[in-house]
């Protein structure tokens, strides 16, 4: 018990006096995860516009990847990734691997899924024939695709959440794609991993003190929009 | 509102068009021609392509095989959204956006690229025509389903549009938010003479606002004519039950003297107009609207009288549903205060009796 409360008064230190190191793990993860997430929207909120409004072959097999991948480990994206930036890999003249940009790839496509699969799910739920109406006042097709995704802004915020969400917390692309390199790759989750791994509780309980203080923000933030749009 | 057909161009016109789904054709249309200035109505039954035949007129589906002439000309996949901005559509679920009146009632203005002022004019001009003027900064989402189907209506309307497509605007409101609306659209039609398709399932909004009607029955249209034509002289038993000749009662024609048929029917002859030949199987389709009840039989110009027991007395609204056997069954409708001053009882004999232009005659498969 005394070495909780020793490690959480510590932790409190830690962050009142604005620890270097603490401050940069946790700008970095911020940046990681921030950036993956707006990647996966620009192209997860796309695609998932696609996949509600259209029909064409393979359209099945392509919803179902997504729901797959919606709950995918990311250890084995980790994984995936890992090999693609390999030294021998396809991808390997980049040497992009254990870099905070590998990360942002892993991070990408751990959110991507839940970001198209969210759009698709709220998009089929509006009425089919808004989209009717829409077209019929005169609006060209991508016109009606960003008024329907204006219509459906207050669920697409959750996709945004869960999004978010999910990068910021996970732990095994990151570990490893980026390595948990001290000053260049880590982030609070690999941090947290290492750090009570050396037994330094003071260190991991204030970088997860952090990550669900940001984790809350950014949720309060979207969160505060969200019910701002739904009571106009 | 009848408007008579003129002889003019038509404006739309779907050619050799069908709709399938999987392996289901849903419409089988060869033609159909939208004139200037006419309200067509689509009628039929849930289900028989109404509202597919209406929504690939309005460019919005396209046919599975067949082509939409606009102007004489047919619409490609290039033009397809320069030909739509010449129409509007109303649903019968308002579908408003989650914003407010006036951003509604604008949108397809300003999608269409209309100047600020004219915008404004016009949306002044129409919210204040459909008495929502007030409305204006309301959230739509937050209005009632007569207020929002005058917005929906409304942002119809100030896009001018060549055609009007109507697909069952006012059968999802209640009765009272019904009667209000349809009878300010009957107005607002006739003072615009706006080229109109109306679909619809109810009768009488189709011989009140209509002057072409269409009839679909499994996706296939089993008559066309003048709303008279249509609603009088049905052209099959199917269609007479649509419009509503209730009363279907199998004879054989007995005589017929220059096209007034005398027609057997359990035992009673029913005169009618009719070219069927002697001796051959007819049924007969009377309104119950059309029949008259009466104590004692009494001297009109109706040819047709017969005496008749009450079996069933059904109240329905302000009118009651008097169901008879004649020998053969008949249903008659007549106002509650009727019924009250004859005391119409079950067992009761009444006496019935109907013109013989109130009965159609058709001769049977």
């Amino acid at each position: 018990m005394g070495m909780i409360l020793d490690g959480i008064t510590q932790a409190f230190w830690l962050l009142v006096h604005g620890d270097r190191n603490v401050l940069r793990v946790a700008t970095l993860s911020l940046l990681v995860s921030g950036s993956a997430t707006m990647l996966s929207l620009g192209v997860g909120i796309p695609a998932g516009s696609a996949l509600a409004l259209k029909r064409f072959p393979g359209r099945t097999i392509l919803v179902s990847l997504i729901n797959t991948g919606m709950g995918a480990p990311p250890v084995v994206v980790g994984l995936i990734i890992t090999m693609f930036l390999w030294r021998t890999g396809p991808l390997g003249a980049t040497h992009l691997l254990f870099t905070p940009s590998a990360m942002v790839a892993a991070q990408f496509v751990i959110a991507l899924p839940i970001v198209s699969g969210f759009t698709m799910a709220t998009i089929q739920q509006l009425d089919p024939k808004l989209r009717l109406q829409i077209l019929s006042l005169g609006a060209s097709e991508p016109q009606t695709v960003w008024l329907l995704l204006k219509e459906a802004r207050l669920p697409l915020l959750a996709a945004v959440m869960a999004g978010f969400g999910a990068v910021i917390s996970e732990v095994g692309a990151s570990m490893m794609v980026g390595a948990n390199i001290k000053g260049q790759t880590q982030v609070m989750t690999t941090a947290i991993v290492d750090a009570t791994s050396r037994g330094q509780f003071d260190l991991a309980i204030a970088f997860s003190v952090i990550l669900l203080v940001l984790v809350y923000l950014v949720n309060l933030i979207l969160t505060v929009i969200q019910q701002r749009s739904r009571a106009r | 509102m009848r408007q008579e057909p003129g002889q003019t161009s038509p404006v739309l016109e779907a050619k050799q068009i069908t709709v399938v789904y999987g392996k289901r054709t849903v419409l089988d249309v060869a033609s159909v021609q939208l004139h200037p200035n006419r309200v067509t109505a689509i009628i039929g039954p849930n289900g028989s392509g109404k509202t597919t035949l209406s929504l690939c007129l309005a460019l919005l589906l396209k046919p599975t095989t067949g082509s939409i002439l606009l102007d004489g000309a047919a619409v490609g996949d290039g033009s397809m959204m320069r030909a739509r901005r010449r129409f509007a559509v109303v649903f019968q679920e308002p579908l408003l956006l989650n914003t407010s009146v006036w951003d509604n009632v604008t949108l397809g203005m300003r999608l269409r690229g209309f100047s600020r002022a004219e915008t404004k004019q016009r949306t002044l001009q129409w919210l204040d025509r459909f008495g929502i003027a007030s409305l204006a900064q309301r959230n739509a989402k937050t209005l009632s389903g007569g207020e929002a189907q005058r917005t929906s209506l409304a942002r119809a309307f100030v896009l001018q549009p060549e055609v009007l497509f109507l697909d069952e605007p006012f059968a999802a409101l209640d009765v009272p938010t019904r009667e209000s609306l349809f009878g300010d659209m009957v107005n607002i039609l006739q003072e615009t003479r706006v080229t109109t398709v109306m679909v619809t399932h109810d009768r009488n909004e189709a011989q009140t606002l209509a002057s072409r009607v269409v009839m679909l029955i499994g996706g296939k249209i089993v008559q066309e004519g003048s709303s008279k034509e249509v609603f009088s002289s049905p052209a099959s038993e199917e269609i007479a039950k649509f419009v509503g000749m209730e009363n279907i009662v199998e004879g054989r024609v007995v005589a017929n003297n220059n096209g007034i048929a005398d027609v057997s029917v359990g035992g009673h002859v029913v005169e009618g107009v009719s070219r069927c030949a002697v001796g051959e199987p007819v049924n007969v389709f009377i309104r119950p609207e059309d029949i008259t009840l009466s104590l004692a039989q009494s001297v009109t110009s109706a040819r047709n009288h017969f005496s008749g027991r009450i079996t069933a007395l059904l109240p329905t609204g302000p009118l009651v549903r008097v169901s008879l056997d004649c020998g053969f069954p008949l249903v008659a409708l007549i106002t509650r205060m009727s019924a009250d001053e004859l005391n119409l009882q079950p067992g009761k004999t009444v006496y019935a009796s109907f013109k013989v232009t109130a009965i159609h005659i058709i001769a049977q498969r």
